[in-house]
């Protein structure tokens, strides 16, 4: 492997009018690594992956494929290829002209796309209707056409502008898993665009979250969940409660906020947080603790007395809305870990308990 | 074409219950496509008659179509609108496919000025179109007169200029409508794929468009092959076409000899709307 | 297969990285301005062949003749080059000419009436037909829109001729033959006849796209048929009987055709006028007749404006 990015942004901006769609975005992409660019709608992902592609150029920064840059080089010379959203195949020619296209823009000899056409066809196991057109195929099939028909030009990167998303939720998870299995075996960089969260975490090595045009944070699956560095991440990747309040006390990575209505909760604090300042403190449902009255041990942490308000039943969790106070509750999440009928292994609205909110699973950020 | 799902009013009959407003609904359809067709059945039964006159039933002959093809002005005339028709469908399919994707693919200064340009001649009545070339065609004759001493004519030239000026509207508005259908992406994607904008065009948006270009093409061939007011005004005395040829002649008697080259006339359009809906079908 | 693609460039490293930011914004600018400018050559092959057939054979044209309306005709028909206002004031002061255009605006709103009230049962039929005999039926409208026009209005002189058919079945049956061709009459069944696709094919794609559950919706608010009809399915129908409309009363406001080979060429209408002072009358008379074609020009897209303004205030 080289020691030069696969893909390079510097400080590119995209204005389309005078908003910037991609605000000063930063980025080095490895090569082999699975990078996803995730984020809501119209944050800037699907612009950004389209200036890789060179649809779009950028209004100003630069971009490297490999170390060169790419702000002269038109689509049709750069070495990376994209699977569209959808699909974008050819409607008048079959799926073996399809996926020979590329190979014979460059002018390769017959008899050395027939055999790399059918090679390809077979990594995505469509082999046997290579004779069919698009509209004879189903989504999924759709799909790993339009993925042979990128791969088999051997790109240096591939891109995917949410290449998942027309696909129903079970075919989705197949395809994930096919992907992932896929890039290993071919090891080439893929660029990832989605708007949903969990098929990033399933599948990246490393995820850049977005808005607003600007990349927030990257890191890997488990950075991004465990340790976002801002609100919007938090709330954007998975559930978390958000508890606002006024940092009081900050030492050797911990930072203590103290809240309107009086509770005092400590958590990690990424970057030290002067006293004074506003912060929030965020913690995922399934990281809070409720125990009865009763099961209160001696505990590191002060418990927090609450009244069970919601519960619902889901299956694998139960999720439990708990009141703090008039102004607050709280959600928390406890998986069902014992198969059970005994509705006294479940809580029930009303019942008064203890929470407990360890500062190891929260963490306390800078609003 | 739509979706059947609002189709919620099935018709009365189908509903097993018989309405007066069913029955003479589909009453008025019946004799409305009879007073669409009895007329064109007729032109075609009396151009079998023995009936010279041509519009009595006095029994069976060829011997119109047989004549028809020995009368060497009807002839002339039939090659003459062939030609005109192919060449101003040629040119004018060329020039609006290319207007077409201008007016789809770019932003420019004056847009809606080329715009309203390029309906106008659909909306202007033939006769005012046909009165200005007219006039146009003279003055543009006397300059050169003035000018070199030659003296021109109005030939099949000047018809087929006329043709391709208002072909390229109707050209223009099919072409476009299937331009707008185009999934932009897949030019994208033959960018992507290494192709240049060159062999992007040939190999991706050519071959899509071109149920549509076809369409746009035999819809000028027909308006050209119909047109009876410019032909009238502009062709010149010995170039006749056939609309004009037959119109001089329908002024002056019904003959059976008229009703086979309508015939001939007739099915040449049921052809061409056959194969325009064919392709509409592919697509 | 090996479908990994080592990287060549890898040690070509970034020397663009000590470009100053001048530099970098200059070469922006350059290659932005190329692409601009290559976009620019595009359009303009693109567009001026087409443009400049049309400027130069349609638009310089109608010029000509707006030029030619105000301009005196000589005594042999040549062109006087003297500016005046007078065929303007003949066309609206002089019977012929101020009757020609009544007559024409007369039976072109007939026309368009007559056609819209045979046309909106029609489509409505065509529309509730299940799909493949709705293709057939509207197939079989089209045709005669592809037909040739001549070639149809020819059809009915067989039909109503004195020794026609109407004429000898009434013979053969011991009635007394009537006169029906060259009547104004056979002129309005050929113009209906003519333009009757033109209204069917327009009202076909309104009322289809029409959902017809509103009506039921109305009749369970209380409307009768007859209300419902009025007060919900012509206003949503309203665009497709508008451009109907606007496509029957273009195409008669100027047509000569039907009234010399079916109305005998007894009374004037706009078209004949026009094309006797154009190609006949001894002298002729140009620049009357520019002014003819200009008025009926100028009322034409009086009414095509009316029609966007209609469309558009439904659209909305």
């Amino acid at each position: 492997m080289s020691d030069t990015p696969a893909i390079e942004l510097r400080d590119v901006i995209k204005r389309f009018g005078e908003t910037p769609a991609v605000d000063r975005v930063s980025l080095q992409i490895g090569d082999g690594e699975f990078f996803s660019l995730l984020g809501p709608s119209g944050c800037g992902k699907t612009t950004t992956l389209r200036m890789i592609a060179g649809f779009e150029y950028p209004s100003s920064g630069e971009m490297l494929i490999h170390g060169r840059s790419m702000a002269t080089i038109p689509p049709h010379r750069r070495p990376v290829n994209t699977v569209f959203q959808s699909y974008a195949l050819f409607p008048h020619m079959s799926v073996e002209q399809n996926v020979a296209f590329g190979l014979q823009m460059q002018r390769l000899p017959k008899q050395e796309i027939a055999p790399r056409v059918s090679e390809a066809l077979e990594l995505v196991r469509l082999g046997h209707l290579a004779q069919r057109r698009p509209n004879q195929l189903s989504g999924g099939q759709q799909q790993r056409v339009a993925l042979a028909r990128a791969l088999v030009n051997q790109p240096e990167v591939l891109l995917l502008d949410e290449p998942l998303g027309a696909l129903d939720q079970k075919l989705r998870k197949e395809m994930q898993l096919e992907l992932k299995s896929l890039q290993h075996r071919v090891g080439i960089t893929f660029i990832f665009v989605t708007h949903d969260q969990e098929e990033a975490l399933t599948m990246s090595d490393r995820i850049a979250v977005m808005n607003q045009g600007k990349v927030l944070q990257v890191g890997s699956p488990t950075e991004i969940y465990e340790r976002p560095t801002c609100r919007f991440v938090a709330d954007f990747i998975g559930e978390t409660n958000f508890i606002d309040g006024e940092v009081v006390e900050s030492d050797g990575g911990y930072s203590s906020i103290v809240t309107p209505d009086g509770l005092r909760l400590r958590g990690l604090a990424p970057r030290t947080l002067p006293a004074g300042s506003a912060a929030t403190l965020s913690i995922r449902p399934e990281k809070l603790r409720l125990t009865t009255l009763e099961q209160a041990g001696p505990e590191q942490v002060a418990a927090l007395p609450v009244s069970v308000e919601l519960v619902s039943y889901i299956g694998s969790d139960t999720r439990i809305t708990v009141r703090l106070n008039e102004q607050r509750t709280l959600d928390v999440w406890e998986q069902n870990r014992r198969s059970t009928l005994d509705r006294n292994a479940y809580w029930q609205p009303g019942e008064q308990a203890l929470l407990f909110c360890p500062p190891d699973n929260a963490l306390v950020l800078a609003e | 074409m739509s979706q059947t799902a609002n189709r919620v009013t099935t018709p009365a009959i189908e509903r097993g219950r018989l309405t007066w407003s069913g029955v003479s609904l589909s009453l008025h359809a019946v004799l409305i496509y009879l007073f669409l067709y009895l007329p064109i059945l007729v032109l075609i039964i009396f151009s079998f008659t023995r009936d010279a006159f041509g519009v009595r039933w006095t029994g069976f002959t060829l011997d119109w179509y047989v004549r028809l093809f020995n009368d060497e002005r009807l002839m002339g005339a039939s090659v003459n609108t062939l030609l005109v028709a192919s060449v101003s469908t040629l040119v004018s399919t060329i020039l609006g496919t290319l207007m077409a994707m201008a007016m789809e693919r770019y932003q420019f200064r004056g847009r809606e000025g080329v715009e309203a340009l390029i309906y106008l001649p659909v909306v202007v009545p033939e006769i005012v179109m046909a009165v200005a070339l007219l006039a146009f065609s003279a003055l543009v004759f006397d300059l050169i007169n003035a000018l070199t001493g030659q003296v021109l004519r109005r030939n099949l030239t000047t018809v087929t200029i006329a043709h391709i000026a208002f072909n390229m509207s109707f050209v223009v508005v099919v072409v476009r409508t299937s331009l707008r259908h185009f999934d932009r992406r897949l030019e994208e994607a033959a960018a992507d794929l290494g192709a240049d904008s060159w062999q992007t065009f040939w190999r991706v948006t050519f071959p899509l468009i071109l149920p549509g270009i076809i369409g746009g093409a035999l819809m000028a061939f027909t308006l050209s092959l119909d047109d009876f007011v410019i032909s009238l005004f502009l062709s010149g005395p010995g170039t006749s076409l056939l609309p004009v040829e037959v119109y001089s002649r329908v002024r002056r008697a019904i003959t059976p000899e008229i009703n086979a080259i309508s015939t001939l006339m007739l099915l040449l359009s049921i052809t061409l709307v056959l194969l325009s809906q064919l392709l509409q079908r592919r697509r | 297969m090996r479908l990994y693609w080592p990287s060549e460039q890898g040690s070509a490293a970034s020397s663009s990285c000590k470009r100053t930011k001048e530099e970098c914004r200059l070469a922006f600018d350059l290659i932005e301005r190329t692409r601009v400018q290559r976009d620019r050559r595009n359009l303009m092959a693109l567009l001026l062949p087409g443009l400049l057939w049309l400027l130069l054979f349609f638009a310089l044209p109608l010029l000509i003749i707006l030029l030619y309306s105000f301009i005196v005709s000589g005594p042999r028909g040549n062109l006087i080059w003297q500016a005046t206002v007078g065929n303007y004031t003949d066309l609206f002061t002089r019977a012929i000419y101020l009757n020609a255009y009544l007559r024409s605006i007369w039976i072109s709103l007939l026309t368009t009436l007559i056609c819209l009230l045979l046309g909106y049962p029609l489509a409505l039929f065509i529309v509730r037909q299940p799909p493949h005999v709705r293709t057939l039926l509207l197939f079989l409208v089209l045709i005669p829109f592809w037909t040739n026009f001549l070639v149809r209005i020819y059809a009915w002189q067989i039909i109503l001729a004195n020794n026609g058919l109407i004429n000898s079945s009434l013979r053969a049956l011991g009635f007394a033959p009537i006169q029906l061709l060259n009547t104004e009459g056979a002129t309005l069944i050929g113009l209906v006849y003519g333009d009757l696709p033109f209204m069917v094919l327009p009202l076909y794609a309104a009322i289809d796209r029409f959902d017809f559950t509103l009506m039921e919706a109305a009749a369970d608010l209380g409307a009768s048929r007859r209300q419902a009809f009025l007060r919900v399915m012509v206003p949503l129908t309203m665009p497709g009987i508008v451009a109907g409309s606007v496509l029957v009363f273009i195409p008669t406001l100027g047509q000569f055709v039907v009234s010399e080979l079916l109305g005998g060429a007894k009374v004037d209408y706009l078209g004949n006028l026009i094309q006797r002072l154009f190609l006949r009358s001894n002298p002729p008379n140009w620049p009357l007749g520019s002014a003819m074609a200009i008025v009926m020009m100028l009322l034409l897209l009086a009414f095509i404006l009316w029609y966007f303004r209609i469309s558009r205030e439904e659209d909305r």
